[in-house]
């Protein structure tokens, strides 16, 4: 630890975010501009999750990092790394035993609860970005309320492939005011974020944009009343842990077409298999 | 005339550096009236619209818009969310040129639709359905509502911008010049149109155009506007017919015989 600051951040910096991260609580869904920091990876990396982590760990946190719910992928273990050697905390890849977890594009499959913080690395924080280049106009949206282009991009979907097609990075509406990218979890997430117990912060360096969920906000995905809001989830168990009820990731295995699918969340993976499940491939 | 109106305006001012586009313009639209405004370019018609629908503030002057609850708002006072809300709702804007309104990367149905989700409708099937009545309504065959704007012709880009503007029913429509840009046939047929939809829902319309035949076609009264003043006002036959200004007589009298 020598050489370094508590958690990288010097405190000045920390101080910054968390005045960011407060009025993101105050104001749920509502992007909080913050002067986002040269951090020691590449944006897209999760440059602003890991400024939200550094402003919020304590020296009693215990850490947890997911990148598409897995705990030992390049992303999560350099990030679980880069916190044990700057700020000397506990680590850990179970999801019950972390007070704080960050998380790239999923949620954990085990409820959390209040005594825990979710962190997202998010890449594009503005839900009408891709309806409005400008972003004075969409921040006027936002004031006004304005949700009507996004309503229109998803009758558009059901008029021409008779569904909604967005898969991940569904928007929402939080607590009945803002509308909000969820970060580019699955669609499958989206009902986790609604009256979680536990307090969601996302982080976007690049963008320099943080907002919250508080918990227990209510949170609405977005649809018709005639054609509801519905995760997707591929039809099959887990390979390795038998599960009907996770998020799966589809494995390609050799070069002949074979394929598995498999539990995204490895913590939930793994425990379900020293519980005694097992999948066909165990 | 002693109901009372649905917009007045008084005293309207404004000045683009040492150029009067309104030097004064007081007006008056009772509901379910046709308003034309006519004068030829540079005269301030198109300005005094934009005053009047709360696009750009006037130096001097107000402009009253009586809400369906009889309740009066000062167009210019307003705070920035209930006007927009006014122009979603209870007011439309037809625009010369029909893609500065329409979403072209958007199917017909969708920009038809858009005003209805903006005002707030999340039944997927009533919006289509209303969408599909709009589109016979402005004789936009209902096959099409898939279709992009950007495969349509001038005609039917004009009458699909129509149709989306009265979608939310409104009870006041602005139109900048509707018929301006199309081949004589087909204005006369989209002005076919507006007349048939101003009268069966009832529209209140402030209708600018240089075209004294589209005044007469569709407006009960008229504005003559020369150097940003209203220079006569008044019945439209009576004005088209026996004008009392220089300038009105020069217009009528300017205009050709087919």
């Amino acid at each position: 630890m020598n050489g370094y600051n508590f958690a990288y951040l010097d405190e000045q910096t920390k101080r910054m975010i968390r005045r960011a991260i407060l009025k993101a609580v105050a104001i749920p869904g509502h992007q909080v501009p913050f002067a986002s920091r040269e951090m020691p990876l590449p944006y897209g990396w999760g440059t602003g999750g890991i400024q939200v982590t550094a402003s919020i760990l304590g020296r009693e946190d215990v850490l947890k990092v997911i990148d598409q719910g897995a705990d030992d992928t390049t992303n999560a273990v350099s990030i679980r790394r880069f916190f044990a050697a700057t700020a000397g905390v506990q680590t850990t890849t179970r999801t019950a035993d972390a007070s704080v977890i960050q998380t790239r594009h999923r949620i954990p499959e085990a409820p959390l609860t209040e005594q825990q913080i979710l962190v997202y690395q998010v890449p594009q924080p503005e839900p009408l970005y891709r309806l409005e280049p400008s972003r004075a106009e969409t921040t006027r949206m936002h004031a006004l309320a304005e949700y009507g282009a996004m309503h229109v991009k998803l009758y558009e979907d059901i008029a021409r492939l008779g569904q909604v097609a967005i898969s991940y990075d569904y928007p929402v509406m939080v607590n009945g005011r803002y509308l909000t990218s969820p970060s580019p979890i699955p669609a499958f997430d989206n009902p986790k974020l609604h009256r979680m117990p536990a307090l969601q912060l996302f982080g976007a360096g690049r963008e320099k944009r943080i907002y919250a969920i508080p918990p227990y906000t209510d949170v609405r995905s977005l649809d018709f009343e005639d054609h509801p809001f519905r995760p997707h989830r591929a039809d099959a168990a887990c390979a390795l842990c038998g599960s009907r009820q996770s998020y799966l990731d589809e494995v390609v295995t050799d070069n002949r077409g074979g394929r598995m699918f498999v539990c995204s969340d490895t913590d939930h993976c793994a425990s379900r298999r020293a519980a005694g499940c097992e999948g066909v491939a165990a | 005339m002693s109901d009372p109106t649905l917009l007045s305006a008084r005293g309207l001012r404004l000045s683009f550096g040492a150029i009067p586009a309104l030097a004064g313009v007081d007006l008056d639209l009772w509901p379910g009236e046709v308003l034309a405004v006519v004068g030829e370019s540079g005269s301030g018609k198109t300005t005094l619209l934009n005053v009047l629908s709360g696009r750009v503030r006037p130096d001097a002057g107000v402009v009253w818009y009586r809400d369906p609850d009889g309740a009066l708002h000062d167009v210019h006072a307003m705070e920035a969310p209930l006007l927009r809300r006014l122009h979603r709702s209870d007011w439309g804007f037809v625009h010369q040129d029909p893609r500065q309104s329409l979403r072209m990367g958007v199917s017909a149905g969708g920009n038809v639709g858009e005003r209805l989700m903006a005002a707030g409708a999340r039944h997927y099937g009533r919006i289509r359905a209303s969408a599909l009545d709009w589109l016979a309504e402005v004789e936009i065959d209902p096959a099409r509502i898939d279709d992009l704007p950007r495969i349509f012709s001038g005609g039917m880009l004009q009458r699909l911008q129509v149709a989306r503007t009265l979608a939310t029913h409104p009870r006041l429509v602005f139109m900048d010049e509707p018929t301006g840009g199309l081949d004589v046939s087909v204005q006369a047929r989209l002005l076919d149109l507006i007349r048939r939809l101003v009268a069966r829902h009832g529209l209140a319309v402030v209708l600018v155009t240089h075209d004294l035949a589209v005044a007469r076609l569709l407006a009960q009264r008229i504005v003559v506007m020369r150097r940003g003043l209203a220079v006569e006002t008044g019945l439209t036959d009576q004005v088209l017919e026996d004008p009392q200004h220089p300038y009105t007589q020069l217009l009528v009298s300017s205009v050709l015989q087919a």
